[in-house]
Formats: C-alpha cells, sequence, structure tokens
C-alpha cells in the first residue's frame, strides 16, 4: 500500500522554492479553459520568458481573439485587444510610435491565418521589429472546434468529422515556412508544449525572439503547438501523443531561420 | 518485492486541489513517476487529483506542463530518506 505525502502546506524542512504556482505576471491563475487545454502552458511560458529578460516594465502584449484571450485580464504587463486576427497591425502602431516598447502579440491559428493572414505576413514583409507568438492547436476551440487553415489533413474536427479532406478542404498553410521566406523576418521557430522538455526548449525559443526585438533584428516569430482535448475529441492525457504524431508530424517543431544565429 | 524500501526525496509539492481539472498531464510528465491520480476522490469541483509519493525531484515537470497551475515545486536543502 503507497503512502502519499502531505502537500497541504509548504515543508517544514529547510527547503527553497524554485516553481511558484503561477508565474510573477500572471495575477490569477484561475481560467474557464477546459481540462488538458495547451494555451495557458504556452502562456506561462511566455510571461516567465518576459520576467527572465526583465521586460515587464516596458512590455505590451497584444492579444487576438480566442480562448486565450481569457488570460488578457489577468497579466501583470499591459494589455491591448485586437479585433480578428489584426493584432500584428496593432502591434506595429505600438512598436512604430514608441520604439522602446517590447511589442509581443499573442494569437491563435484560427485568429492569425484564418482570419489574418495578411495582417501578419505583411507585417514579417515589412520587417517591423515585433514579436507574433502562434498558439496552433488546428481548431477554432473558442467558437466550437471547427477547421482553421492550419488543420492537419487527417485531423478530425467539427467541420471536418471524418478528418481533413484535401479535395473537399484543402491543405494546411504551414505558417511558420512561409514567413521564413520573407526577407523582414528575423526568427522564425516552432516550438510545442506537449511535454516538459519540450515546454523548456520553447521559452528557449521565446528567449531568442525577444533578444531579436531587443536588438532591433527584425520581425520575430514563434509558433507554439499546442493541445486541444476538446476540439480533437480525445481524452486529455491522449493529446501529447496526438499532437506530436499528427500535428508536430507537419507542423515540424525547431527553429526555421535565426539571422542572428549562424 | 521487499516489504519496505528507503526512498531519497529531493523536493516536494504543494498541490492546489480544488484548481486542479483532472487532465493527467502530471502523471505522465513526471519523470520519477511519483504523482498518481485519486480513484475515487475527487475535490470541489468534481474533478480527480493528483497525489505524490515518495521520491520526489523537485523538477518542476508538473508545475511547466500544468495548464491549471495547480503545483508550488519546492527542492529540500538535503534530500530526504522516506520508506514506502
Amino acid at each position: 500500500m503507497s503512502t502519499y505525502l502531505p502537500t497541504d502546506n509548504p515543508p517544514d524542512e529547510p527547503s527553497r522554492l524554485v516553481d511558484d504556482f503561477v508565474p510573477t505576471l500572471i495575477d490569477v491563475g484561475a481560467h474557464h479553459l477546459c481540462p488538458g487545454c495547451g494555451e495557458p502552458i504556452a502562456m506561462r511560458c511566455v510571461m516567465e520568458a518576459i520576467d527572465e529578460r526583465e521586460l515587464t516594465a516596458r512590455s505590451v502584449a497584444v492579444f487576438g481573439i480566442g480562448c486565450y484571450t481569457a488570460f488578457s485580464n489577468n497579466l501583470d504587463i499591459e494589455v491591448l485587444q485586437a479585433l480578428h486576427g489584426r493584432a500584428p497591425s496593432l502591434a506595429t502602431g505600438v512598436k512604430r510610435s514608441k520604439p522602446s516598447t517590447i511589442v509581443v502579440t499573442i494569437q491563435g491559428d484560427g485568429d492569425m491565418v484564418s482570419e489574418g493572414l495578411q495582417e501578419v505576413l505583411h507585417a514579417a514583409a515589412r520587417g517591423e521589429n515585433i514579436t507574433c507568438i502562434m498558439l496552433n492547436n488546428g481548431v477554432f476551440g473558442e467558437t466550437g472546434g471547427h477547421m482553421t487553415a492550419t488543420t492537419v489533413l487527417g485531423q478530425r474536427t467539427k467541420t471536418s468529422l471524418e478528418g481533413r479532406d484535401a479535395a473537399l478542404h484543402g491543405r494546411p498553410i504551414l505558417l511558420s515556412s512561409l514567413l521564413a521566406q520573407i526577407d523582414g523576418t528575423a526568427f522564425v521557430a516552432r516550438g510545442a508544449v506537449n511535454s516538459a522538455g519540450n515546454v523548456a526548449r520553447t521559452k528557449k525559443l521565446l528567449l531568442r525572439a525577444l533578444t531579436a526585438q531587443e536588438q532591433n533584428a527584425g520581425f520575430s516569430f514563434v509558433e507554439i503547438l499546442t493541445m486541444c482535448p476538446t476540439g480533437w475529441f480525445i481524452e486529455t492525457e491522449e493529446a501529447p501523443d496526438y499532437l506530436n504524431d499528427n500535428l508536430a508530424a507537419v507542423h515540424e517543431p525547431g527553429v526555421l531561420k535565426d539571422v542572428l544565429g549562424q | 518485492m521487499s516489504d519496505k524500501e528507503t526512498v531519497t526525496t529531493r523536493g516536494t509539492l504543494v498541490i492546489d486541489v480544488d484548481a486542479c481539472k483532472g487532465c493527467n498531464l502530471c502523471i505522465d510528465a513526471c519523470p520519477p513517476g511519483v504523482l498518481v491520480m485519486t480513484d475515487i476522490e475527487v475535490n470541489s469541483r468534481g474533478y480527480r487529483y493528483p497525489q505524490l509519493l515518495a521520491g520526489c525531484t523537485g523538477c518542476k515537470a508538473c508545475s511547466q506542463i500544468c495548464p491549471d497551475f495547480v503545483f508550488q515545486v519546492y527542492k529540500y536543502d538535503t534530500p530526504q530518506e522516506h520508506t514506502s
């Protein structure tokens, strides 16, 4: 018979805190997102990266519309709310009017690729010195879980119940790969939050993107693959493997472009 | 199996049971496998929640993967010995 240890209070023995419930930049941890959602994990990564670089006082986050917008009231940095897909344009305005600001957009795949693809492409082509972050789960989670432009072939969503079919629904747009080909981009990378190792790797990518912006290198972009077990019609514990076998097989994680690196 | 085994515990957790939504992500993420979901007990919202066995290393995998910010992670200054 296993004995469980008490976990109601901090230990009495000498010890040090290595990770708190929520990072310092998230005021309220409670949210209404579904069990097993990857977006709060990604939000934690972004906020920890900003905190680690001590950019809190001069950071502005521009939010798109999606489930993650729940965090727009909970953050300890300035937040602007953009219309669907229009966050890169709003971020452009903020950055141009006050260049010392660190501007980060938080958008989903539905928001950025289905609704506002031209905004991000033009911001990248202009080489705007902002960081765009896309949380990619292949579904419009907030509005019921229908298919987006990044949904991979075979993926089941509310509007592709038999799986996305190329003949019927077209093929997914691989936004990171597209952005990496544009001259104005300084850093383009794709991470995932389906394991603790990938979370750590994603945080390093975010730190690199913030460095690119701090050094005025140009447009930086980090795509983060997140779990949506509700939209994928699977159990929460199956979602990390599903992400790995389906989404990550098409949207391959890694650094696609880094002009500051080698 | 021997009756009693000594397990070295380098870290420990505070678990905010009522914040948990029972998604199980921490169970698979825990490298030493010391988190176990409850069988029938549920929290105030009706979700099963994780419990901690001896052997935690304080690696932060659970707190980094948890979507609901349930874990606070401590590392002991000197590792503790537990019998299980």
